[in-house]
């Protein structure tokens, strides 16, 4: 089971949860199972938002497996200059 | 002073060739020899000019627009405004891996309801002449109700303050609030309780801070050719950090297919973040799909000053607390930043970067994104962080020299590391910021004596640094030569960066392979030259293209010794055989496999399309001394060393440049540069004379250190280095302000006539 841990804002999407334990291989059954848990956050997950793997930082990426008992962070995406 | 090359324990063991050394750029000679072709250096037969019509006003609603006498002036061909554009539905989508709303791009290159800053594009001409153009623009008639406006962050956050747009309603609030207002967003960032941190601590520093907006200062203008062919194929030549970008938004705000633009990026002259984003672009192919014929534009400075970029200026309050013998307990900021016209300032990724270089347990960031009357910030290196980190970095420096520490050894012990928590959620991996605050105590700059009315201030910075879409294709020619094909604009050396981790893996001379910046249509999808992204990930592209090549270099070879290909191995430009058992064959150049491709299976590309993870954060920590004017107020930079880990500097040459940039236009940042606005709401200083960035005879030789701390992700180690070093000037220019004069300075630019005031006041007693 992963751990996932929502930053910022997010936890306004999910009635003030914070953390969360899921069973998901890859990035992408990660934003599938926390749509389906958290409604509101859905419009969110494949867009706007990065994720770290145990601290590594993943955007855009899909299949970007999740070990099992990874703390994965939910954070915005990043640009720059 | 010589700069210096400090390499970590994790440096990879691969003798290296020429990763590391510091070859001349392919580019050089055409850049010094004026050959290099810019954004307002393309010209095509029959071209025609095209000039934008700006708003004198800050806030008016345009009540009509009537170009009839500008369309029948000899010479003009065409005449676009607002209802050469269609609406757009507001939504935030991803445009490579940013988020646009393009109904508010398209109401920014073409002001619709009303205009929201002076310069704000309403109406733009294209003739067969520049005067024609002028001419042509002073005949369209626009009839404006002025609107009251409003130019400040705090301002513009009151109840009763002019609302730019009627329909904003503020996102991130619970519940969400019944009025509009000029608060597009409010984010916040926390980690433990900041309350019982703040119990905890002995000392606590709260101080107020301001910012100004500061533009990215490039010195080539916003350029370019369009050129629609009467069966709406375009062709698009312009100076961006991102033609693939420029490519995508322009199709969407035409109503065009992307296959039907194909858009070539010129020699940029300078973007630093302000060229990720269009205005000209898609006012050139309208123009041009009007006339028939190409159209060229290219913005005058006054133009590049109240019409593109800037970065927000901010308004912001921060509290640090912490024991007596130096270990920070809670850390909370309020930040406030000013958007421009419409949504969308860096406060995000500023509110993610206030305290990331430090180990805290307990944090609270909030931040606001405001819209002002002036012009939409644009990217501008490290977006956001070197505001929040500016103020920060003063309370850290206030707080140690409160409790009597000193300000790099109050760091150590407060010091981000691998495995500490970020203060924005995840464990950093292997980064490199105690490496630079160790060689920044050690560096003898910061024990050499100061003299009269001078001081010294340190500061450290932080940059995430990002991966992304990348192509690169690597042709080998006949001749054993090769060619580079990359996506990226190069803007700060990344074809001589690049080449040269091509040539360590095919193992030939760096002279034998030519660089590229290929076009959208002859490359695949790149995202842009930002986010200190391009040695990182076109370098990962690159390699992964180089190794692809050599695969199949090795396959050829097998064929005509006919033996396996996973019995051939390639070392030093050569295929070998593996070993022993592969039997006994001359090894055969690179050039020696080329000159046979044809017949032994055709040509050799080598190709890679990645969507490069793993970019490594960026730490630095800067020393400067001041020397401060007593009777004018003038500050003068008198030395100034940047510290700061690269990962592994590919060309050690071009990371000293990214850091010396940085540091100087921090500089300007932190003593000079400011937009300044009357009370009518029109920047007054909208040139070089009056907008006062340093030049060379204002700066001392920035000496560099290169720490190096291996991004394990990365073949080679590397780090973005090209937006860090611009994080924390302002704040050491401050610090060692106030070691020179015991004065702590809240607001930047620390001009002449303020810092004379300060004196003054501090004469007085005040």
């Amino acid at each position: 089971m992963a751990r996932g841990v929502l930053t910022g804002n997010l936890r306004k999407f999910t009635g003030g949860e914070t953390e969360v334990e899921l069973e998901a291989g890859n990035v992408r059954q990660l934003f599938r199972a926390l749509g389906e848990r958290y409604p509101n956050l859905r419009p969110h997950l494949e867009e706007s938002l990065a994720v770290a793997i145990d601290g590594q930082i993943y955007q855009d990426a899909w299949f970007e497996p999740i070990p099992p008992d990874a703390e994965v962070h939910l954070l915005p995406q990043i640009a720059g200059g | 002073m010589p700069n210096d090359v400090k390499t970590g324990s994790l440096a990879p063991d691969k003798k290296l060739k020429w990763v590391g050394t510091r070859p001349l750029r392919p580019d050089g000679v055409d850049k010094v020899t004026g050959r290099a072709k810019f954004g307002a250096d393309f010209s095509l037969p029959g071209m025609l000019i095209g000039k934008v019509l700006r708003s004198p006003h800050p806030h008016a609603r345009i009540k009509s627009i009537d170009t009839s006498k500008a369309e029948v002036l000899p010479g003009v061909k065409a005449v676009v405004t607002r209802d050469d554009f269609h609406d757009m539905e507001s939504e935030f989508v991803p445009a490579g891996e940013m988020l646009v709303n393009y109904r508010d791009m398209v109401r920014n290159v073409m002001a619709r309801e009303k205009v929201l800053y002076d310069g704000h594009a309403v109406a733009a001409v294209a003739a067969t002449s520049n005067a024609v153009a002028k001419r042509a623009l002073k005949l369209i008639e626009v009839d404006y109700e002025p609107l009251p406006h409003v130019i400040d962050v705090l301002e513009a956050m009151e109840p009763d303050a002019p609302l730019l747009h009627e329909d904003m309603i503020t996102a991130g609030v619970e519940p969400a609030p019944d009025k509009p207002s000029n608060v597009a967003k409010v984010v916040e960032f926390a980690i433990g309780d900041v309350e019982a941190g703040f119990a905890q601590a002995e000392v606590i520093v709260e101080r107020t801070f301001q910012t100004k907006p500061v533009h990215q200062a490039y010195i080539e203008p916003h350029a370019c050719v369009a050129s629609v062919s009467e069966d709406g194929q375009a062709e698009l030549w312009c100076t961006t950090q991102g033609h693939y970008v420029v490519r995508g938004h322009c199709a969407r705000l035409l109503g065009m297919d992307v296959s039907k633009i194909r858009v070539t990026a010129s020699e940029i002259g300078g973007g630093f973040g302000g060229k990720t984003v269009v205005y000209l672009e898609p006012l050139a192919l309208a123009l041009s799909a009007k006339a028939c014929r190409p159209v060229k534009m290219v913005m005058s400075r006054d133009e590049v000053f109240r019409a593109s970029g800037p970065t927000s200026g901010a308004h912001m309050r921060i509290k640090v607390g912490a024991t007596k013998d130096g270990r920070i307990t809670a850390a909370e900021a309020d930040l406030k930043y000013q958007a421009g016209a419409f949504q969308g300032s860096p406060v995000q990724p500023g509110a993610m970067c206030a305290f990331a270089p430090y180990d805290l347990e307990n944090v609270k960031v909030v931040g606001y994104d405001v819209v002002t009357n002036r012009p939409k910030v644009a990217a501008y290196r490290a977006p956001g962080a070197p505001i929040s980190e500016y103020a920060v970095e003063c309370v850290i420096d206030e707080l140690a020299r409160k409790l009597g520490l000193d300000p790099i050894d109050f760091r150590l012990a407060n010091a981000a590391k691998e495995g500490t928590r970020a203060a924005y959620g995840p464990k950093f991996g292997p980064i490199g910021l105690v490496e630079t605050l160790q060689e920044a105590k050690a560096h003898p700059h910061y024990t050499a004596p100061l003299g009269p009315d001078q001081g010294r201030g340190v500061a450290s910075g932080f940059w995430f640094n990002i991966g992304g879409e990348t192509c690169a294709a690597l042709n080998i020619n006949e001749d054993g030569t090769a060619a580079l094909m990359i996506g990226t604009p190069d803007i700060g050396g990344s074809r001589a960066s690049l080449c040269m981790m091509a040539a360590e893996e095919l193992g030939i001379d760096l002279d034998r392979i030519r660089p590229i910046i290929a076009d959208t249509s002859s490359l695949g999808y790149t995202f842009l030259t930002g986010g200190s992204r391009v040695t990182f990930a076109s370098g990962m592209a690159t390699i992964d293209a180089a190794q692809d090549a050599v695969r199949q270099l090795c396959e050829r070879a097998a064929k005509i010794w006919e033996i396996p290909s996973d019995a051939v191995e390639w070392e030093d430009g050569y295929a070998k055989p593996a070993g022993a058992n592969a039997g006994d064959f001359e090894p055969m150049s690179l050039a020696e496999v080329a000159k046979v491709a044809g017949k032994t299976g055709g040509p050799i590309v080598g190709h890679a399309q990645i969507n490069a993870q793993g970019a490594g954060p960026s730490f630095g920590t800067h020393i400067v001394d001041v020397e401060v004017d007593r009777e004018t107020g003038r500050v003068t930079v008198v030395r100034y060393t940047v510290v700061q880990d690269a990962g592994k500097a590919v060309h050690p040459a071009y990371v000293e440049g990214q850091y010396q940039g940085g540091a100087v236009q921090g500089i300007g940042w932190a003593l000079n540069e400011e937009y300044i606005y009357g009370e009518d709401g029109r920047l007054e200083n909208p040139g070089f004379l009056d907008y006062r960035i340093p030049v060379a005879s204002d700066v001392p030789m920035i000496d560099t250190v290169i720490v190096e701390v291996p991004n394990p992700r990365h073949p080679y180690g590397v780090r973005g280095v090209g937006e860090t070093p611009i994080v924390p000037p302002m704040a050491a220019i401050t610090n060692a302000l106030a070691d020179a004069l015991g004065i702590r300075f809240t607001e930047l630019p620390m001009s002449p006539p303020k810092v004379l005031e300060a004196i003054g006041e501090a004469a007085a007693g005040g």
